[in-house]
């Protein structure tokens, strides 16, 4: 006489176990959330991301049984967290604008936006203006601009991105990006097109220009890390992290790391400018 | 006790399979609370039809991504279901079963190929060619429509097969003893006595290709204008969610399931189409 559970069929008695094995783990999930003091959570901006898991990583090396937690999300969706307090710190790749200008602030660096086109491309310097309308939809083909007889193939980012909404403030001002532009939605994605397409152009994180893209001149300035350092190269935007209140313990820890040298030795390595923030 | 013993898996079945029901309640529901207010609050006619979609600046309308998402599909039912349907008739009536032995899990495998696999090789292999030898950015409805074409071969290709092997053996006896040839059958008895399968398998097909996100995002150049040829970059319903997602929040995110419900009711039109063609004798 079978009792208990083995008096089911076979696959009953393994959903039964299989049943148990998954409440056991969610339980264990749920414990594992529970937060401590000596976590940190840092949201938003994409572009930020990559540098902040560089600078959190080292920090977690330098400082055990502290966890700091890098979350992507884009810098809207950064400065509504630090808003409404479901993150501690805050990323944004650029400026706030009216009632977000209340948050606690800090730029870490600076990024200058690079208006990349392909090496085959035989232009490789144009004028703001000549920029915005390419983007606009003005300039439709490279000739106008001295260039092959091809239909420039422009490409943006999707709406929302910080990247995109730096390149609105800072090139078209109120002109609109051409709606037959074509969207994609990552720095490595636009590269990664301009790179195959000899008619295409496309702005990018300066940081992340390499071989595969040109970079052209604006206005006759090379876009290069000292140029946006000394503030020549005007296409750049800040960093920002952002806090609800005045930062403090792990958190205010974390971001006195982060703008101490060695914060912005690791961020100069990874590309970016920092700026000397005490003298 | 035996009652009792037949009674508990009975009631258990019954509740794990109400909880796959209620996922499906849960989705839609959330899907409608987020997405309704945004179309009553910009106008249902102005949401479907409108030309221009700008969230930034609180302009939300579909229409550009509805024309792309028919483009991209009706192109890869143009390319795809002919290649389907000569493909099932051959497994179903030619082939031998040697060979339909390796076609047939071969297709299969066409089925289980991540999207986002099919998406990269479009890329990399597609878009160049059209690029270099028809002109344009590379990225765009025919590059899509190649790739779907391709993604909904399985589904065409063994539904409608299914249906083909499925017909009573006395209707192919029945044309043989009155001297039809084996094409003569197929086309004038067996195709049409199958066609509600076939139909159903092209609308499932369709289907599909609507629903496909990854795999067009990365091909399709993903502007939202209305394309003026197929070497143009378009947008679908489903890339718009898929691209614009990270980083939208409030009345954008809204938009976006808004876009969703548009997808959902399109799919379920699909999908009740296909019942329906399958019941219909």
């Amino acid at each position: 006489m079978k009792k208990g559970i083995f008096k089911y069929p076979k696959i009953l008695r393994i959903s039964i176990v299989f049943c148990l094995v998954i409440s056991l783990i969610s339980l264990t999930f749920l414990i594992g959330c529970s937060r401590s003091e000596n976590s940190v959570i840092v949201a938003g901006s994409t572009s930020v991301q990559p540098f902040a898991e560089v600078l959190a990583e080292e920090y977690m090396i330098l400082h055990p049984g502290v966890n700091i937690d890098v979350q992507g999300g884009g810098s809207a969706a950064g400065i509504l967290a630090t808003q409404s307090g479901t993150c501690n710190i805050g990323m944004s790749s650029r400026n706030l604008a009216g009632t977000e200008t209340k948050l606690w602030s800090v730029e870490i660096a600076r990024d200058g936006l690079a208006i990349v086109v392909n090496p085959k491309n035989s232009i490789s310097s144009l004028t703001i203006d000549q920029v915005r309308d390419i983007y606009s939809g003005k300039t439709g083909n490279w000739s106008l601009l001295g260039g092959k007889k091809t239909a420039i193939d422009v490409v943006t980012r999707e709406d929302g991105s910080g990247t995109r909404s730096s390149f609105e403030s800072l090139v078209m001002g109120k002109t609109e990006i051409n709606a037959r532009a074509m969207v994609q939605d990552s720095n490595g994605a636009v590269r990664q097109l301009v790179a195959d397409d000899p008619a295409a152009i496309g702005f990018i994180s300066l940081g992340l220009v390499d071989k595969t893209v040109k970079a052209v001149d604006l206005n006759g300035i090379i876009p290069t890390r000292e140029n946006v350092t000394n503030g020549i190269y005007n296409l750049s935007r800040p960093f920002l992290f952002l806090s609800l209140h005045e930062p403090t313990g792990v958190a205010k820890d974390f971001i006195d790391f982060t703008l101490s040298d060695k914060g912005r030795q690791i961020l100069d390595d990874q590309g970016l400018v920092t700026m000397a923030v005490n003298p | 006790m035996k009652k009792f013993g037949e009674r508990i898996p009975q009631s258990l079945f019954f509740i794990i399979a109400l909880s796959a029901l209620s996922v499906l309640a849960l989705i839609t529901i959330f899907i409608f609370i987020e997405g309704v207010p945004l179309i009553s609050k910009v106008g249902f006619f102005n949401f479907i039809f409108g030309m221009k979609w700008a969230p930034s600046l609180g302009q939300y309308g579909i229409f550009p991504m509805i024309v792309g998402t028919v483009a991209v599909t009706l192109g890869a039912i143009i390319l795809g279901v002919p290649v389907a349907l000569c493909c099932s008739i051959f497994l179903a009536e030619f082939a031998p079963k040697k060979i339909s032995n390796l076609v047939r899990p071969a297709i299969q495998l066409l089925a289980g190929i991540p999207s986002v696999v099919y998406g990269f090789w479009g890329l990399i292999f597609i878009v160049p060619i059209i690029r270099n030898y028809l002109g344009g950015p590379g990225l765009s409805i025919l590059a899509g429509s190649i790739i779907l074409a391709i993604m909904i071969l399985p589904t065409v290709i063994s539904i409608s097969e299914v249906s083909l092997l499925a017909l009573p053996p006395l209707l192919k006896e029945g044309a043989f003893a009155l001297g039809a040839t084996h094409w003569q059958t197929i086309r004038t008895v067996l195709v049409p006595a199958a066609r509600s399968g076939i139909l159903a398998s092209i609308i499932l097909g369709i289907g599909r290709a609507v629903g496909e996100t990854m795999a067009v995002i990365m091909v399709l150049g993903n502007a939202v204008a209305l394309p003026h040829s197929i070497l143009d970059p378009a947008r679908t319903l489903t890339t718009n969610i898929g691209i614009e997602m990270g980083y939208a929040s409030g009345e954008h995110q809204q938009a976006l399931f808004a876009t969703g419900i548009v997808l959902l009711v399109i799919i379920m039109i699909l999908n009740g189409a296909a019942q329906y063609a399958v019941r219909r004798k």
